[in-house]
């Protein structure tokens, strides 16, 4: 009797401390002090709102895991209009990136923002990757920067936004280094009017500006964006509120 | 490699005591590690050093829609990192469960989680991974699924082990899981790691504590949950996941 509770005294103890780091981390340079319980029961501090779980880098060895083959080929083959566009992503140094992983998002040319599922299909019968399906638009793209950090998708024009936002394909960036992705925009320049008028870019230095507009380049039809993480030229990054 | 442990330690003694010092005095607390945080090197030169651009909530902008991924995108067996080879893969076998969530604590439905990590001895299945730890040719380390109706998801995987990196001398990486995840929004855009309870190398990782804010560094870390372990089969580990930034939802509720 007195054996059972004390191992029924024993479990609720060890449950207790399972929740929080426990005893473990004790004499570390700096032990870590538990504040709350982890996992299961995320904190609600003020107004009901729940705590957000903190980003963290992607680290070098994504490459085998978020790639997926045509990530980059977002237009069906054939498609009339379509452009291709690219650029490097460089660090503060003016180096080249080369393991970083772009994410790219965007309306459809008449501006629906619905999308398609398939980006990433999968075949069923070896579990590997089947490609997209050469008819949808799903608006979503992601590349790994090559050796060089090089970035390139086939893509289709986005369409408008109401005005008096002009068009444009949002990127998010990942990097090994870059403990937070970061958000920014590629806007085109046919489109000097509506951009003029566009409130983000509006708001910028105008050197800034450009930043966030791709240069017509090296061909009609391919458009240049380079992402500059750093320093001269530093690419304009957004946050969402 | 001249940078040692100590180096680190003293760099993040600093670094947390600046942050302490900003909390007495008012500041708010950091949710997410700052980008520019120099005990991990790599992003010494990949942080923008311009203050990013504010841009306000308008339900138009393409932001606050995501992309979609559906059945197409996803097998079966995906979530079972297990069972992908026809051998059993070296390690100690794990499920991890948890709910991804709206930080309203609304459930996300029907939306892509991502995973990968290590094998049981501290190596990925990537070409650039060094480190003379086996290969375990039963175990590639990559998984995805769909949350369910109530926000929830489900891996079967095996604990994945430590692992040196070059960061500094006798750097070592708890073992971790990483996880890719997308919300309602595109600004709902996460990648994290996940971390096992009392993991002795917590305090020396510079990349756990760029993560400033005890409270949210510990969101980070599973909770074992002995209802989740299954008999003769597997120890369960418990992780909810918050989602920051804007949703569309949050605008239409007139937030
Ligand atoms: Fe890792």
């Amino acid at each position: 009797m007195t054996e059972r509770l004390a191992s029924a005294q024993g479990a609720a103890t060890a449950r207790g401390l399972a929740s929080t780091e426990g005893p473990a981390t004790a004499g570390g340079p700096a032990a870590e002090r538990p504040a709350t319980a982890g996992g299961p029961a995320a904190e609600r501090p003020a107004a009901g709102r729940l705590a957000p779980t903190p980003s963290h880098t992607v680290g070098p060895f994504y490459g085998y895991a978020l790639p997926f083959p045509d990530g980059g080929e977002m237009a069906p083959a054939g498609h009339p209009g379509a452009i291709t566009l690219h650029g490097h992503v460089y660090d503060g140094e003016g180096t080249p990136v080369p393991d970083a992983l772009v994410e790219l998002w965007q309306a459809g040319p008449e501006g629906s923002l619905a999308g398609a599922g398939g980006s990433m299909r999968r075949d069923p019968v070896t579990g590997g990757y089947l490609g997209r399906n050469g008819v949808d638009f799903t608006g979503f793209g992601r590349i790994a920067t090559d050796a060089d950090g090089h970035w390139a998708a086939r893509t289709l024009p986005p369409g408008g936004p109401a005005a008096p936002t002009a068009p444009y394909i949002s990127v998010c960036v990942h990097a090994r280094g870059l403990l937070h992705h970061l958000f920014t925009r590629v806007y085109f320049p046919e489109n000097a009017e509506a951009n003029a008028a566009d409130p983000l870019l509006a708001a910028l230095d105008p050197a800034r500006r450009e930043t966030l507009v791709a240069t017509a380049a090296p061909r009609p039809g391919t458009y240049r964006f380079d992402i500059r993480l750093q320093g001269e030229g530093e690419t304009v990054f957004l946050e969402f509120r | 490699m001249s940078l040692t442990q100590s180096d680190i330690d003293h760099e993040l003694t600093h670094i947390r005591e600046s942050y302490d010092k900003a909390r007495t005095e008012g500041a708010p607390a950091a949710d997410h590690p700052s980008r520019d945080f120099a005990p991990y090197r790599s992003s010494v030169l990949r942080h923008p050093k311009q203050p990013l651009v504010a841009v306000h909530g308008d339900p138009e902008t393409v932001e606050l829609h995501t992309p979609v991924f559906g059945h197409t995108d996803i097998t079966e067996i995906d979530n079972d990192l297990t069972s992908q080879h026809r051998g059993e893969p070296l390690g100690e076998r794990i499920t991890v469960s948890g709910r991804l969530l709206d930080s309203r604590g609304r459930p996300v439905r029907g939306q892509l989680i991502e995973l990968w990590q290590a094998n049981a001895s501290g190596r990925y299945a990537h070409l650039r991974d060094q480190h003379p730890a086996p290969l375990d040719p039963n175990f590639t380390g990559v998984g995805r699924t769909l949350t369910g109706d109530d926000g929830s998801y489900h891996f079967t995987t095996i604990k994945p082990g430590a692992y040196p990196w070059r960061n500094h001398e006798n750097a070592w990486r708890p073992a971790h899981i990483h996880f890719s995840v997308f919300g309602t929004a595109f600004t709902q855009r996460l990648i994290t790691q996940m971390y096992f309870p009392g993991d002795p190398l917590f305090a020396y990782d510079p990349i756990l504590q760029s993560v400033t804010e005890p409270a949210a560094r510990q969101r980070l870390v599973a909770a074992y949950d002995h209802e989740l372990s299954r008999p003769e089969w597997s120890l369960g580990y418990r992780w909810d996941i918050v989602l920051d930034g804007p949703s569309a939802t949050w605008i239409e509720e007139g937030r």
